[in-house]
């Protein structure tokens, strides 16, 4: 108490806060972290990235206050959030845009470690475990494609998911295990959603944290010029001045995605139709290159391209550190490994390219891929339509054919036993259903407990039935039926 | 590693560093309430669109209910907007007349406990099965636990059709008071 009834109380509640927690001694390891040579712009993209998923993960939780994962449901949720709630369109487009801007920043650390060598040192944990968040971040980037349910969606995961069915041995079963089935349906956007929300975002924010750790424990590893296990020159704390440049370049992200969503919203096309047969399935921009790649590997072939070149090219990315174990990080002395990255990325390039040419070269394709573009902006122009939702129960029951039922079946009405347990005994806010009583109790037990019901039924507000005996039997015959 | 070097830089130029550092806090400060407010108000819409808001409802031809001589039973069917799904229900209503000799619209529901009332030709009257609530044909009470009338529904004519806005009411309670 005397701590806290001191001159400076705001002073002793942090003292007392950090005697318990050690807050102040964590907060100081995360902000003097040393980076040698000092802060630089080319440090900036592993905290963007860091900004980047939260900002999805925020505006993602968001849009499940709305969005439901189900084949009849997903077009028509994404519809409402996207025309009629309050600021949805602009939500989902950053949440859209955000996953593009998190491909380009990834693409864009890894290049920045790689020209710096920064892998090099002691860091083949680190590489590794970037490595396998590049990997999860493309699942979140596939995972969440087919969420909305809309002709693009669809078709593109429908690609997506026999390409996994063209590895050897298990494609088949993967492709079924991802689709929950042989085709795609309900069970597909479930498992994605399940995915894309639950599986790999924790994922993500385990790897995120051994990242994290492993950096700090291998340390930054400064210029170029520097020795990546001990550098040599002066070093800056990462607070104040890298945290200003990373502040500014997560300001910069967020504007240029604000402004992208506010003025070219992200659109969503018409619900899927399978049955389309003219469908041009086309992926999100990253994906277009390995699309464009399997086109040259026809039939018995495909697995050598589809698996065992881009298994290697991942394989040899992911051994980086522990084939390159020399220590010079000088990129004009490393023309082997500059080289191949600058080849892979020049080939990616090309296909992309290729692809566009291809897609635009030939007038049917061309033709197609505007009247596509023209579905998507004409849905868009149209307002919000909600889904119908018929009665569960028509509006005139079916007679049955028992007549003891039937009788029953008035009597239930008459006795207006479904103001309170609904139509056909399916029960309402006033009262349970009565189906499958019959499971429940016998005949006989159903027709005392009417004439007397239990104190909790009274207390329910269920009063005693006073029928004549062939009357009750009717009743009890139907309920017994339901 | 070493401090010299640290502190040369933080003492260099301590207003400059401030300075940017307080523009930099303000912008973050500022771009995180600029970007709260899409956020709130995607959670609030609704709350502020009525997104359970009930539409009118055909209960017949005007012209049909000239000459009542008692209250006559109407099923109507009623639309509601649920979120991003419309459903669609039957539900019983009560042609009559008010003690003035207006047209009005009864809930079949009974304000005692929810279940439906009937009409009963031998008594003249409206009487609930289940606790035995009884109301005159203009729905005031005779009788029973019920603690108020049968509930009149907001009711307009559009073209000779008489429309009722179906709502459901509290139950209970001596006033009416719409319910959800």
């Amino acid at each position: 108490m005397s701590e806290l009834s001191n001159r400076n109380w705001r002073g002793g509640f942090f003292r007392w806060l950090d005697k318990r927690t050690g807050l102040d001694s964590l907060l100081r390891e995360a902000l003097d972290e040393p980076i040698p040579g000092g802060a630089r712009f080319a440090y900036v993209f592993g905290s963007a990235l860091l900004f980047i998923f939260i900002s999805q993960v925020i505006t993602g939780v968001f849009l499940a206050l709305y969005y439901v994962p189900s084949a009849d449901h997903a077009h028509t949720t994404v519809a409402y959030i996207s025309k009629a709630v309050s600021a949805g369109g602009f939500l989902r487009s950053i949440h859209a845009y955000g996953s593009s801007a998190m491909v380009i920043l990834l693409l864009l650390h890894v290049t920045q470690t790689f020209l710096y060598g920064s892998y090099k040192g002691r860091r083949e944990l680190l590489w590794l475990s970037g490595c396998v968040l590049f990997a999860l971040v493309l699942c979140m980037a596939f995972t969440g494609y087919l969420l909305p349910w809309d002709q693009k969606a669809y078709f593109a995961t429908a690609v997506g998911t026999n390409i996994a069915g063209e590895i050897p041995l298990i494609g088949a079963w993967l492709k079924s295990l991802m689709r929950g089935g042989a085709d795609m349906g309900t069970l597909t956007l479930s498992r994605f959603f399940v995915a894309h929300i639950l599986v790999v975002p924790a994922a993500i924010f385990a790897v995120v944290a051994l990242h994290v750790y492993l950096f700090r424990k291998a340390g930054a590893a400064g210029p170029i010029s520097e020795n990546p296990i001990s550098p040599t020159a002066p070093t800056e704390p990462f607070y104040p001045h890298q945290v200003m440049v990373d502040a500014a370049f997560a300001l910069l992200i967020i504007i240029v995605l604000a402004l992208l969503a506010h003025f070219a919203p992200f659109d969503l096309g018409p619900k899927a139709n399978p049955a389309d047969t003219h469908y041009l399935p086309r992926p999100e921009w990253y994906y277009i290159p390995i699309f464009q790649w399997l086109k040259y590997w026809p039939g018995s072939l495909s697995f050598v391209g589809v698996v065992i070149i881009p298994g290697l090219v991942a394989f040899f990315f992911a051994s980086l550190p522990f084939l390159d174990r020399r220590m010079e990080r000088r990129p004009w002395k490393r023309p082997i490994a500059v080289g191949s990255y600058t080849f892979i990325f020049l080939a990616l390039f090309g296909l992309g390219w290729m692809s566009y040419r291809s897609d635009h070269g030939d007038p049917g394709y061309a033709a197609q891929l505007i009247a596509q573009q023209k579905d998507t902006d004409e849905f868009m122009r149209k307002p919000f339509e909600a889904e119908i939702e018929q009665p569960v129960v028509a509006a005139t029951p079916e007679t049955p054919a028992n007549p003891l039922i039937a009788q029953g079946a008035q009597i239930y009405q008459e006795q207006a036993c479904n103001g309170c347990h609904g139509d056909a005994g399916t029960g309402s806010a006033a009262g349970p259903k009565l189906t499958g009583i019959h499971d429940r109790m016998s005949a006989d037990q159903l027709a005392a407990l009417l004439k007397s019901p239990s104190a909790k039924m009274t207390a329910g507000g269920m009063a005693p039935l006073n029928l004549p005996p062939d009357a009750m039997k009717s009743l009890v015959a139907y309920l017994e039926s339901l | 590693m070493s401090p010299p070097e640290l502190k040369r830089v933080a003492v260099a130029e301590p207003t400059r560093r401030s300075y940017l550092g307080w523009l930099l806090g303000l912008c973050t400060a500022g771009a995180g309430v600029a970007l709260s407010v899409p956020l709130i108000r995607f959670l609030l819409y609704p709350l502020r669109a009525r997104t359970t808001e009930v539409k009118w409802s055909d209960a017949g031809a005007v012209s049909d209910f000239a000459s009542l001589t008692g209250p006559v039973q109407r099923s109507i069917t009623v639309e509601q907007v649920d979120g991003w799904r419309k459903t669609v229900s039957d539900k019983i209503v009560y042609i009559t007349k008010s003690s003035s000799g207006e047209l009005e619209v009864l809930s079949a529901v009974c304000p005692h406990l929810g279940c439906s009332v009937q009409w009963r030709d031998s008594k003249h009257g409206f009487e609930c099965p289940c606790h035995a609530a009884s109301f005159r044909p203009d729905g005031s009470i005779t009788g029973g636990p019920a603690p108020r009338a049968m509930d009149t529904l907001q009711t307009q004519i559009q073209n000779g059709r008489l429309m009722v806005r179906y709502q459901y009411f509290r139950q209970l309670v001596a006033t009416k008071e719409v319910f959800g």
